[in-house]
């Protein structure tokens, strides 16, 4: 028995064949935030835009708008916590996902 | 225009590498395949063909870089036996889920160990389950005949799967034999341009090649090679015709050799089907109704068919040169043996393996087999159901 969630994805039919991937720059189409267990929250009051966690971030989950960091992409960020670990003045922390949160 | 000549197996199939005039070889040598490579690599040093010849450091590089070029477009072959195909084991099966109509000839070789450079299928059997196409030859004719088929059969749209071309290593590979081989033109004109669907090399379209693929579509993609086996099938059987058109040679998936009227059977693929006809043809003069299906086909398994051409006998012997190891026989006799299940067929069905790591099968050992079935056929019973020709007690 098909999973509800599987059967909404293509058939074998449909696929390309060999596993091929036709279409170039499309891996921002994944979504990765999903595995996230923790979230990273910022206290704008305490941060210095010194952009260090911009530069350690492994995956450009942090949001920078006119050299100001803003806040955090939770369609990427995997909650790996280097950002928090990396602020020279702990303007970051990191919160537990809840179930509720994920939407 | 055909050209009649008395040459190796060897030199045989690098003639047929040399009209292919492939894009791109890579290989490494091993016995019993080295001369097949090495005669070939002669004609890349004389300019006879436009290859890039890719000198690599395994078996496993060989493979790896034959599927990079055939990913790029090419036209890509390489060649190998025994433990050089173990080597390239997990390329192997890349080749295949990558959809890469690659052509190698395997010149079967028993698979160690104890080491042992002398012929069984242990090699190409054990890669069966790879996704490859399996043609098996009886002699350098026929593996003539299969190289050149494979490229047509591989490349085909509805197929797009690489293919194993096999011969016998030293039986076939190292004697001399007479052999028809076409004029340069034709075979040029029979196999046609390689236009592949997509090239890694085209700027113009970006694709990925060989991706992670997960829960979520790897079984699609297994599905789609089981439904490209199932097209080989017909495509295999329309470039048979054509070939035999043009050359008056060749079967679809396998010859019937007396066996219309025959009472008592062998299936055997490779050389050892050459040593069974003359046998049949020694029990024929005496009055025994005996009979050969010498299979070429053995991935996609013509099950249906093999079943239609046998269903009339009473005994069926199958012959096999590998072993499984799962003390039920050996893996034709395995495939067989479900095909006839299905089919609801009285025809007893036997197992013999034989020529493990080049022991010799004389057309009296293949005799005796028959003589074996003669006595099944009398007694109705079946004493042994897998036998093991040849082996010293």
């Amino acid at each position: 028995m098909t999973a509800k969630k599987d059967a909404q994805k293509p058939g074998w039919k449909d696929v390309p064949e060999g596993g091929l991937i036709l279409e170039s720059g499309n891996a921002t189409e994944y979504k990765t935030g999903g595995w996230r267990t923790h979230r990273p929250e910022l206290d704008k009051d305490q941060c210095i835009n010194c952009h260090r966690c911009w530069v350690y971030c492994p995956d450009s989950a942090i949001v920078s708008e006119d050299e100001e960091v803003t806040g955090f992409d939770h369609d990427y960020c995997k909650g790996c916590g280097i950002c928090a670990h990396e602020c020279p003045v702990d303007a970051i922390s990191m919160i537990k996902e809840e179930p509720s949160t994920e939407e | 225009m055909s050209n009649k000549v008395a040459l190796t197996g060897h030199e045989i199939l690098a003639n047929a590498m040399r009209q292919i005039n492939p894009d791109v070889v890579a290989a490494y040598p091993i016995t019993p395949q080295t001369e097949l490579v090495q005669l070939f690599s002669q004609f890349v040093a004389d300019g006879k063909v436009d290859t890039d010849f890719v000198t690599v450091e395994s078996e496993h590089s060989a493979m790896s870089a034959t599927v990079g070029a055939s990913a790029g477009g090419a036209r890509a072959m390489t060649a190998t036996a025994a433990n050089g195909l173990g080597l390239m084991w997990e390329v192997v099966y890349i080749a295949a889920s990558t959809r890469l109509p690659i052509v190698m000839p395997v010149v079967n070789r028993a698979l160690s160990g104890p080491i042992n450079i002398h012929c069984d299928h242990s090699d190409s059997m054990g890669a069966r389950d790879s996704g490859w196409i399996q043609l098996y030859a009886e002699d350098a004719q026929e593996a003539y005949d299969n190289a050149l088929q494979a490229i047509r059969i591989g490349e085909h749209e509805d197929v797009r799967l690489p293919v194993m071309v096999n011969m016998d290593g030293f039986i076939i590979s190292h004697a001399v034999e007479n052999a028809e081989l076409l004029a340069d033109k034709d075979v040029k004109e029979f196999i046609g341009d390689y236009n592949p669907d997509h090239s890694l090399l085209d700027p113009e379209n970006q694709i990925t090649v060989g991706p992670v693929d997960l829960q979520d579509f790897y079984f699609e993609h297994k599905r789609q090679q089981i439904d490209a086996m199932e097209n080989a099938k017909d495509v295999i059987a329309d470039v048979a015709q054509e070939y035999k058109e043009m050359t008056g040679r060749g079967v679809e998936y396998f010859e019937e050799y007396k066996l219309d009227d025959a009472e008592i059977g062998i299936l055997a693929l490779g050389s050892t089907a050459g040593t069974a006809k003359v046998a049949v043809d020694q029990l024929r003069e005496q009055g025994v109704k005996a009979g050969l299906l010498k299979l070429r086909v053995f991935r996609p398994f013509p099950s249906e068919e093999l079943v239609e051409a046998l269903k009339h006998l009473d005994v069926l012997a199958v012959m096999d040169r590998a072993e499984t190891f799962s003390t039920t026989g050996g893996p034709v006799f395995a495939d067989v043996r479900s095909a006839f299940y299905d089919a609801k067929s009285d025809v007893e069905v036997v197992n013999y393996v034989y020529g493990l790591g080049g022991r010799d099968t004389r057309v009296e050992d293949v005799v005796s087999v028959y003589e074996d079935l003669q006595e099944i056929t009398a007694s109705g019973k079946v004493d042994n159901r897998v036998n093991y020709l040849g082996v010293r007690e």
